[in-house]
């Protein structure tokens, strides 16, 4: 299981189209991937409870990422979130 | 003439016919017999959903661009989201009732949970589920959503229009469009004002304005049934202006002001109000090269609060998001006065009790804007302008005030940033010490108005003395030619800030003076670059 941390620096958060991006950059992989915020957590497939959970700039979110590719996923996620959220 | 007020979405003018789309609520009926029936035929339907998403997509990109045809992709994955179609393959399979059904119940519950989040960007996100799952529905029900488009333009009045609506209307015929319902961010305001097409939103509307003539008039917030020719008239040049301006817009936004032998300046525009920072950004202005903080004291019953300034600057330093904002301190006397300043009536008050040097008597005042113009600065590119000077010890004063405000700021532990500091030439005393004020300060900015009126002695309130007011006067020409030597001359950049610098028969005399800026009425930037851009000094 890989695990990672980030503070959504964005000042629209995760709006339709940024939520948009990140369900299309999480589909090609095999593993499980979840993110946390607060007591909530969603599959990060899942665009619209990912828009539901309206994270804002500022937020932190915990990114859980479990299965046969989780450390490209990983890698790949989290260089996601940096670049673009 | 019947007239109706709503939210304006863009400011613009469109004038026609009204179209009122009356939609017709697909015929649901709730159950079927055969789930797999029903489900092959959501999947079907889905299907053909997107595919009209991504012909919508196209159209989209080439009408709004690709940031706002974006919507259409992410309404693609909407249509794919597992629990959304975890949601309508249950109801199909569990409740024994139809597609349909399944699809707009669903819709409903997941537009239910947008619109109760607690931010309004998400709520709006409501209407794009709606929106997807009536797509899905009336193919399931074989309902009839075109508008009949007929040959003649018009404006559209419905309840409501969805994102898909707005763009599937053939733009050469839809002149603009008036909602009930509806929020500035929804996606069609947003598409909308991409596409140049005047809305109004919130507005009662009526079936009954149906083929009338109407106008919307974006700048007032309103739509006129019916309206008489004379307001056709005036409201027809206004819009034709806009369409100017607009071509003026896409053929020179993002162009410098360099004239072709590679002269560049800069074109600023001059505000009187924060809601006037719109039409500066649209007009694409390199900033704002004269702010008239007075619009602030002639607006308020009381002298406004150090608070209160402070956010006005703020939210204008920011909204120019680093282009140069040149705050010109108050200018209030003369033919501008609040009653609460309690100014006494004066025999000249042109020449009289006025601008620095109210503030150089009456110092609360004075801090009180320093205070919160210095504070603004840590949010954006902040530059003060002291106006009405005719002496180097006013301007050192000023400028002790000023540092003895931020040593005030930074004791008390608050944010400043840092700002340069110029004075208007406004003044035929200011022009002949030149030099000596060019010395004390980083910019000058030529008030034309007041210049021509003192130096020509002429009063431009009195209608009498027009046949010897003459604006091109050498006698202002020279005054403006010795103020850039002598700033140039002590690397102080020079501006004109007042009527002149829009006129752009002088535009080349003032270019071959050496003018660094010009500041103008948002309106005249794009003008005056293209006059710039045709302007060959070297010949």
């Amino acid at each position: 299981m890989k695990q990672f941390s980030y503070t959504i620096t964005d000042p629209v958060g995760i709006h339709a189209r940024p939520a948009g991006i990140l369900v299309k950059a999480v589909k090609p992989f095999e593993s499980s991937c979840k993110i946390t915020k607060g007591e909530k957590t969603v599959d990060l497939r899942k665009l619209m409870a990912l828009m539901g959970m309206g994270i804002k700039c500022g937020d932190t979110v915990d990114v859980t990422i479990e299965g046969p590719d989780e450390d490209v996923a990983a890698e790949t996620i989290e260089k996601f979130f940096k670049e673009n959220l | 003439m019947i007239v109706a007020t709503g939210k304006s979405i863009l400011k613009g003018i469109a004038i026609g016919k009204v179209k009122f789309l009356k939609k017709t609520q697909a015929v649901i009926t709730d159950s079927a017999a055969d789930p797999a029936v029903e489900l092959q035929r959501f999947e079907d339907a889905k299907a053909l959903a997107v595919e009209q998403l991504q012909a919508l997509y196209d159209k989209a990109v080439v009408e709004a661009g690709e940031d706002h045809a974006a919507i259409f992709e992410i309404h693609m994955m909407m249509l794919d989201d597992d629990d959304y179609i975890d949601s309508i393959t249950e109801i199909i399979n569990t409740q024994g009732k139809s597609a349909a059904y399944a699809v707009k119940t669903t819709g409903e519950n997941f537009a239910e949970t947008f619109a109760s989040m607690d931010d309004e960007y998400m709520k709006a996100r409501a209407a794009d589920v709606r929106d997807i799952s009536t797509r899905v529905v009336n193919i399931l029900t074989g309902a009839d959503t075109g508008v009949d488009e007929g040959d003649e333009p018009f404006i559209i009045v419905a309840e409501d229009l969805a994102p898909s609506e707005t763009v599937q209307l053939d733009k050469s015929k839809l002149l603009g469009f008036v909602t009930r319902l509806g929020s500035a961010n929804s996606h069609t305001a947003i598409l909308a004002r991409n596409m140049n097409i005047p809305a109004l939103i919130g507005t009662e509307i009526s079936e009954e304005w149906d083929g009338k003539l109407a106008i919307i008039d974006g700048y007032n917030d309103c739509i006129y049934i019916e309206p008489t020719d004379e307001l056709v008239e005036t409201l027809d040049k206004k819009r034709v202006y806009d369409l100017q301006q607009r071509a003026l817009l896409k053929e020179l936004k993002k162009k410098p002001n360099i004239t072709l032998d590679g002269t560049e300046i800069n074109v600023y525009a001059n505000i009187g109000n924060v809601s006037d920072v719109g039409m500066v950004l649209q007009n694409d202005a390199g900033g704002i090269g004269l702010f008239r903080s007075e619009f602030i004291y002639l607006h308020s019953e009381t002298f406004p609060t150090e608070e209160e300034q402070f956010a006005i600057y703020k939210r204008v330093a920011e909204m120019m998001g680093g282009k140069k904002v040149i705050i010109r301190t108050l200018d209030i006397g003369a033919d501008k006065q609040a009653d609460y300043f309690n100014l006494p009536k004066e025999e000249n008050p042109a020449l009289g009790y006025r601008a620095i040097r109210i503030c150089l008597m009456q110092h609360d005042i004075f801090k009180t804007q320093i205070r919160a113009i210095l504070r603004a600065a840590a949010f954006g590119k902040v530059s003060i302008m002291f106006p009405m000077i005719i002496s180097v010890r006013e301007v050192k004063d000023a400028k002790d005030i000023l540092e003895q405000c931020r040593q005030e700021l930074i004791a008390e532990g608050k944010q400043v940033g840092e700002v340069e500091i110029g004075i208007m030439i406004e003044t035929p005393a200011s022009v002949m010490i030149a030099e000596e004020l060019a010395e004390e300060v980083e910019f000058f900015s030529i008030g034309t108005n007041d210049l021509t009126q003192y130096t020509l002695a002429i009063d431009r309130q009195n209608p009498k003395l027009d046949p010897f007011y003459d604006s091109h006067h050498p006698a202002v020409l020279r005054m403006i030619r010795k103020t850039i030597e002598a700033g140039h001359k002590h690397d102080c950049w020079v501006g004109i800030c007042g009527e002149l610098g829009a006129d752009t028969s002088l535009t080349e005399t003032f270019l071959r003076m050496g003018i660094d800026e010009l500041s103008v009425n948002p309106g005249s930037v794009l003008g005056l670059r293209k006059v710039i851009r045709s302007l060959d000094l070297s010949k």
